[in-house]
């Protein structure tokens, strides 16, 4: 019986989920809300603003620098936390 | 590892690998790829020469001192570059308003800072991986 | 429209597949077949970033979900155990 509800529920979601993607703008839509202002401006400045052709580079070291800087904050902190907990064996560090 | 063919193949293909790496990261701003991407894949042609050879003489060849410089090397440059435009233009992460070369679009010397700001964060990538890798693989009790 | 069709064709078929890697992924009880079929997905979601005309992110994605996450994912189950209970 549980397992019947579960079925339908995840049925349902399923439905929601169908129907909901089926609403969506087509892929390089017009309409779609992702397709504003700011595209055009990159598209059409992107070049002569930041020297890079490639536009995907140019928003993700120039327009968007800040943010990239975060992502490489990110690593940093990962690799510190795992360091702290797995390192082993470090012969430099005496104990005590 | 005592396989003669594994070490002999994997000999061959690093540089190779590492030579890609290289060629998606400088590229970054003229065709897709950049520093992600790159750093990443000069990471694991790090983490094949460690599978092949063991970590003791891949320590040997990327010790953990070197890795520690990269490490805070790569994010360090990044910042730098940064502040080079807090200085001359204002505001931080500044290109053109700071006065970076920007050369002509598409040639390989263009695009001011950007190509830097790649090879910071390739460094940094690729001696993250490899350093997470190092330090998975490692025995508890060696 | 022939091409459209088969682009659509395409697509469909990735995203089965990515359907089927994923359930399969859930199920599987050796935790190192898992992890490689886990790739196997990557490896289409990278195709599938490729069909919707964005190279970088397919370039990112099969270096890294293909590659590196594979290996930092055997070597943690390296540390614990192979089989879930």
């Amino acid at each position: 019986m549980k397992k019947i509800i579960r079925l339908l529920l995840f049925a349902g979601l399923l439905g929601v989920l169908v129907i909901n993607i089926m609403n969506m703008p087509a892929i390089l839509s017009v309409d779609a809300p992702s397709y504003n202002d700011s595209i055009d401006h990159y598209l059409e400045h992107g070049v002569e603003e930041t020297g890079a052709t490639s536009i995907i580079s140019a928003i993700l070291a120039d327009y968007r620098s800040f943010d990239t800087l975060g992502e490489t904050i990110v690593l940093f902190t990962a690799i510190i936390a795992l360091l702290s907990v797995l390192k082993v064996g470090d012969s430099t560090r005496k104990e005590g | 590892m005592k396989d003669q063919v594994l070490k002999t193949i994997a000999r061959i293909i690093t540089p190779f690998i590492q030579l890609y790496g290289i060629f998606i990261i400088l590229n970054g701003h003229i065709s897709p790829g950049g520093g992600f991407a790159g750093g990443t894949m000069i990471g694991t042609s790090l983490i094949l020469y460690t599978l092949v050879f063991g970590v003791d003489q891949a320590k040997r060849k990327f010790s953990e001192k070197a890795s520690a410089f990269a490490e805070s090397g790569g994010i360090i440059l990044y910042i730098l570059i940064g502040v080079i435009g807090i200085v001359v233009a204002g505001h931080f992460l500044a290109n053109k308003g700071a006065g970076f070369d920007m050369g002509t679009p598409g040639s390989l010397w263009s695009a001011g800072m950007i190509p830097l700001l790649m090879i910071a964060i390739g460094i940094k990538v690729a001696s993250t991986f490899i350093t997470i890798f190092h330090t998975l693989i490692e025995v508890k009790d060696a | 429209m022939r091409q459209v069709i088969d682009v659509v064709a395409l697509n469909v078929i990735l995203v089965v597949f990515l359907i089927v890697c994923a359930l399969v992924v859930e199920r599987t009880k050796d935790l190192i077949s898992a992890v490689i079929i886990f790739s196997a997905y990557s490896l289409m979601m990278s195709v599938l970033w490729l069909v919707l005309k964005t190279p970088d992110v397919a370039l990112t994605e099969a270096a890294i979900g293909a590659g590196v996450t594979t290996i930092i994912l055997i070597a943690v189950i390296g540390r614990t155990k192979r089989y879930e209970k």
